[in-house]
């Protein structure tokens, strides 16, 4: 008697506890998220009605938010339109950028790596390019295009030169340390076993160095993405530059307006791309 | 035949302008399957006659000759156990010790082969369990035991210990002690350790190699300790041989070459 009475209760306590239990789970995660979400929609939804309040009045430069969607409506809803030439839609306008910085920051990974290490090696290679590096990283991206452009006489390889030389001196400096910052552990490990180079460097040094080396590619991912629309005003053709250019020229403000919302989400992206990858690659490194 | 022979090394080094001794004359021969131990007051030069030894450092005086051949370049034949366990914190337990089969190995024994060595190694210091597990992911002392699966996987004429077991808590240090004399017994190569634990010298050592303090630090006194192995410590403890093996080396330490007080 005593028994059933006792599972009853427990049962009763169990049935009041589970559909307890579930929805405070539940409302847990939805504070989290809220509380994530809340502040940036908040902000966001505050900064729309201040532009729109700012630029309501008549006379004001630019156009309010409700006008940029009405006025590139056609742009927003079809950004895959290709009319030939230089009409296309935003999409192909942003991956002709895309393509151009993945090839210009391609190069430079690869030439900026291999210097780094060259440079984080040999002392001798350090005194005698830092001090070049040092002066050329200083030169704006764009101050190299009418130089590339006289070089190479076409505007696709300046532009992907243009991107390749902003983004490499990150890229080198920062694999220069990474590679000075390999303990001398590893060095001793490597000379135990007699590595050669080649085996040293794809075995010791560059998963030693890849925290520092993709810090320098997240640098340099985000210093191309602010070159290439630079250059691509200057340059023309396709791209997302070209784009904002050409709407300047014909005044569809509202264009560039959303065209900018592109490159920034875009930049976004390419820096979360790089820095994932770098989480990939070095699981384990940081911590030794 | 002496095995490995360490003789007259000495070594300077010299930063801006001055030049300090740090050893002279160290002369120590070391027969095949001998268990030396090195132990001396720390900055007394150990360390640097094992790099010496391992080839990472060039003496500038004397030289080492391991079976009649002078080494002076570091090699997998006299592979070293780190203080710190250097193992390469990207790579699961059993790719640090494959980079090193992988290295010795390529040409002299298949792939398979290779692998069942890696695996051999492993169990021999059972670490098999971890073996897919990051440095990061396992304890201080399953580090070290790595660090020696790795050098014996390099199957070494002589083993170097650089204080493998100094950073460890006095649990897991007896523990390891165990397992490094079991092996030793099992592999019977030549192996120098540095320690400074005058418990572990005696223990484990066949000889004891007690260094002065530097500079132009050198070899004071050479202790033989006769005892039967295999040995356990526990018998050990009341053992006249052993307590009096303790004593010589505690009384070389503390009275006779005691360390100056102003150098902590």
């Amino acid at each position: 008697m005593a028994n059933t009475s006792t599972i009853a209760a427990a049962r009763t306590v169990a049935v009041a506890a589970k559909p307890k239990r579930a929805p405070l789970v539940t409302l847990a995660t939805l504070n989290t998220i809220a509380k994530n979400l809340i502040p940036p929609v908040v902000v966001l939804i505050a900064f729309l009605v201040i532009w729109e309040l700012l630029c309501s009045r008549p006379g004001a430069g630019l156009p309010p938010p409700s006008r940029v969607v009405t006025e590139a409506w056609d742009i927003i809803a079809h950004p895959f339109y290709d009319n030939g030439g230089t009409d296309k839609g935003l999409f192909w306008h942003i991956s002709a950028s895309i393509q151009r910085v993945a090839l210009g920051f391609a190069l430079a990974t690869v030439v900026g790596i291999l210097t780094g290490t060259l440079i984080g090696q040999s002392e001798w290679a350090m005194r005698g390019l830092d001090p070049i590096f040092q002066v050329l990283r200083t030169i704006p991206p764009l101050a190299w295009l009418p130089l590339s452009l006289a070089a190479f006489r076409d505007g696709q390889p300046s532009a992907i030169f243009v991107i390749f030389i902003t983004s490499i001196w990150p890229i080198i400096i920062n694999t220069a340390v990474g590679i000075r910052n390999i303990p001398q552990d590893y060095r001793n490990v490597s000379a135990v076993l007699r590595l050669n180079p080649l085996e040293f460097f794809s075995k010791i040094m560059l998963p030693s160095a890849a925290p520092y080396i993709f810090t320098g590619l997240r640098i340099g991912v985000g210093l191309s993405w602010l070159a290439i629309v630079a250059a691509e005003m200057l340059i023309g053709g396709v791209g997302i530059g070209f784009f904002i250019w050409d709407a300047w020229n014909s005044s569809h403000i509202s264009e560039i307006i959303v065209a900018l919302v592109y490159v920034g989400i875009i930049g976004f992206i390419l820096d979360r791309f790089v820095a994932f990858v770098g989480t990939l690659v070095t699981r384990g490194t940081a911590t030794a | 035949m002496t095995y490995l022979s360490i003789e007259n090394v000495g070594i300077s080094f010299t930063r801006s302008g001055r030049t300090n001794e740090v050893l002279r004359d160290v002369s120590v021969k070391i027969d095949k399957g001998e268990f030396v131990s090195l132990i001396g007051h720390s900055g007394c030069g150990k360390s640097t006659v094992l790099n010496i030894v391992a080839g990472l450092l060039k003496a500038s005086t004397g030289g080492v000759l391991l079976e009649d051949k002078e080494v002076n370049s570091p090699g997998p034949d006299r592979a070293v156990v780190f203080q710190n366990h250097s193992l390469l914190p990207w790579l699961t337990v059993r790719e640090n010790v494959a980079l090193a089969v992988d290295k010795v190995f390529k040409g002299k024994k298949s792939r398979a082969e290779r692998s069942a060595w890696i695996d051999h190694n492993l169990s021999l210091v059972n670490m098999t369990h971890a073996a897919d597990r990051r440095p990061s992911e396992i304890s201080g002392g399953m580090k070290q035991r790595v660090g020696i699966a790795r050098a014996l996987a390099m199957e070494p004429k002589v083993l170097l210990l650089d204080e493998p077991f100094g950073a460890l808590d006095a649990l897991t240090r007896a523990h390891l002690q165990d397992s490094l004399m079991d092996i030793h017994a099992r592999l019977k190569n030549a192996v120098i350790m540095i320690t400074h634990d005058v418990d572990e010298a005696v223990l484990l050592s066949d000889r004891i190699v007690m260094m002065t303090n530097g500079p132009s630090a050198t070899v004071g006194e050479i202790l033989r300790v006769d005892l039967e192995r295999p040995r356990r410590r526990l018998d050990l403890v009341e053992d006249a041989t052993y307590t009096h093996a303790r004593a010589e080396v505690l009384e070389f330490l503390y009275a006779r070459h005691a360390k100056p007080a102003i150098a902590a």
